[in-house]
């Protein structure tokens, strides 16, 4: 038994990153302390409050529940990855603001990034399928009511973005 | 929370992983970490090493044939679930997934890997019992299929040996007659369940041929009751009855989230409801030939 470091090589938000890491190194610690890409949040550590959801290779996952050594081969996405090329807010994250679905914030980019790929696999959303979206997600600020409406509201930007172009 | 220190492997091949194994007592293989790293991180559990096997090829794919459904030991449950064939071969396999964690969950953690975590309280293994499927195993020194029902040898544990990989599991189609269903009542949309039913009912005309329910959490292993002869009338009074008839086979206990009394309350409601659904659904299977 041994803490070897392994030499990896993770994509994160289009940017590949050489990282030496123990084995044991979960992929969000990595994110966070390896990478200072501290906007992937740790909230329970064992997979159920969703805090620390990222994409791979564009399909949601708990960072918490790989081992970033799992992770190479991989295309990553985090909170931070899902701006705009200039900087502002991209699609979801407006709709959050928009519709004051957050207070505190902590859960914020689970909320975000699964927010973003649910969006994807279904444009059109209802009401009902907005909620067993973010059913993966916990948040204890909000009530949830304004999140649901939040990705109402991220699923008609996308829509008007869609029409505009 | 973080785990203890491991050894890490990750081979390229399904040799070199076997091989990785036979060397390595008290190595544990990693598939979609879904169960095993929330146990290391909690360190219920500190393998020595762990054999990543998402480095190897070809275990990813979910084979559709006349007689049943593979599933390759790579195969996300999100891909199982996305697979329309699939669930035409054997609808319960889609149903029970529909009810697996959560879909970010969903999306790593891999189906054979949950059928050999041995877990009473997750979904599959007991419709892998229910269906009469069966898991492939391999070893340096070769293969060999466990039928399901030598699968399950007490909480947590299952009869893959340490030095095996699970590379497959065989879920047999829907049987020409049978009807199908699965139902469970958890605290929250993909938790785990308080208690889950499923059930397999086959029909000529409306006589029921053959009705085996399967249950969630309810029970140390996964349970599969036949309840044939409680139904050779099939009415509202015969269902509602069924949960007297199994009972005895379960133990449903208390925890944080319910207690013994309302767990046994949701196996007679459960089981009225999913084995009524499945005869339906036979009958209706029968009619549209």
């Amino acid at each position: 038994m041994s803490d070897t470091r392994h030499d990896v090589r993770l994509s994160v938000n289009g940017v590949g990153h050489d990282v030496s890491v123990p084995a044991r190194r979960l992929l969000s610690d990595a994110l966070r302390h390896d990478l200072g890409l501290t906007g992937t949040h740790v909230g329970c550590e064992h997979g159920v409050c969703g805090a620390c959801t990222v994409l791979l290779d564009g399909r949601p996952v708990r960072a918490c529940l790989m081992l970033a050594v799992s992770a190479v081969g991989c295309e990553i996405t985090t909170v931070e990855g899902l701006a705009r090329d200039d900087g502002s807010l991209g699609p979801v994250q407006q709709a959050f603001a928009e519709c004051h679905g957050l207070q505190c914030g902590f859960c914020t980019p689970g909320f975000l990034t699964t927010i973003t790929a649910g969006l994807a696999d279904n444009p059109t959303p209802t009401h009902e399928e907005c909620r067993d979206m973010i059913a993966g997600n916990l948040c204890r600020c909000t009530g949830y009511q304004n999140i649901v409406r939040a990705v109402e509201r991220a699923a008609e930007l996308i829509a008007e973005e869609g029409e505009a172009s | 929370m973080k785990p203890a220190p491991f050894d890490y492997h990750r081979p390229g091949s399904l040799a070199e992983a076997l091989a990785i194994l036979a060397g390595e007592p008290g190595a544990k293989v990693l598939a979609g970490g879904q169960s095993l790293v929330p146990l290391l991180s909690m360190r219920l559990a500190a393998p020595a090493a762990l054999v990543d096997i998402n480095g190897l090829p070809d275990l990813d794919a979910v084979t559709v044939t006349d007689d049943g459904v593979r599933v390759g030991a790579l195969a996300r449950h999100a891909d199982v679930l996305a697979s329309t064939a699939a669930a035409e071969r054997q609808p319960l396999l889609g149903m029970a997934l529909a009810h697996v964690a959560h879909a970010t969950i969903r999306n790593r953690g891999t189906t054979v890997g949950s059928l050999v975590h041995a877990d009473a309280a997750s979904e599959l293994p007991v419709v892998l019992r229910l269906l009469g499927g069966s898991v492939d195993v391999a070893s340096v020194g070769g293969t060999r299929t466990i039928a399901a029902d030598d699968l399950y040898l007490g909480p947590l544990e299952s009869s893959v040996a340490p030095d095996e990989i699970a590379t497959s599991a065989w879920f047999p189609a829907l049987e020409p007659g049978a009807g199908v269903a699965f139902d469970e009542v958890a605290r929250r949309h993909g938790d785990y369940a308080l208690c889950g039913v499923a059930a397999v009912v086959r029909v000529e005309g409306d006589r029921v041929v053959s009705a085996r329910a399967g249950f969630v959490s309810v029970a140390d292993l996964p349970t599969v009751v036949d309840v044939t002869d409680a139904l050779t009338t099939v009415d509202a009074a015969a269902l509602a009855d069924l949960g007297d008839v199994v009972l005895p086979h379960l133990d449903p206990a208390d925890d944080v989230h319910a207690t013994a009394d309302y767990r046994a309350q949701l196996v007679r409601v459960l089981t009225a409801r999913v084995v009524g659904t499945a005869y339906d659904r036979a009958r209706e299977r029968g009619t549209a030939r």
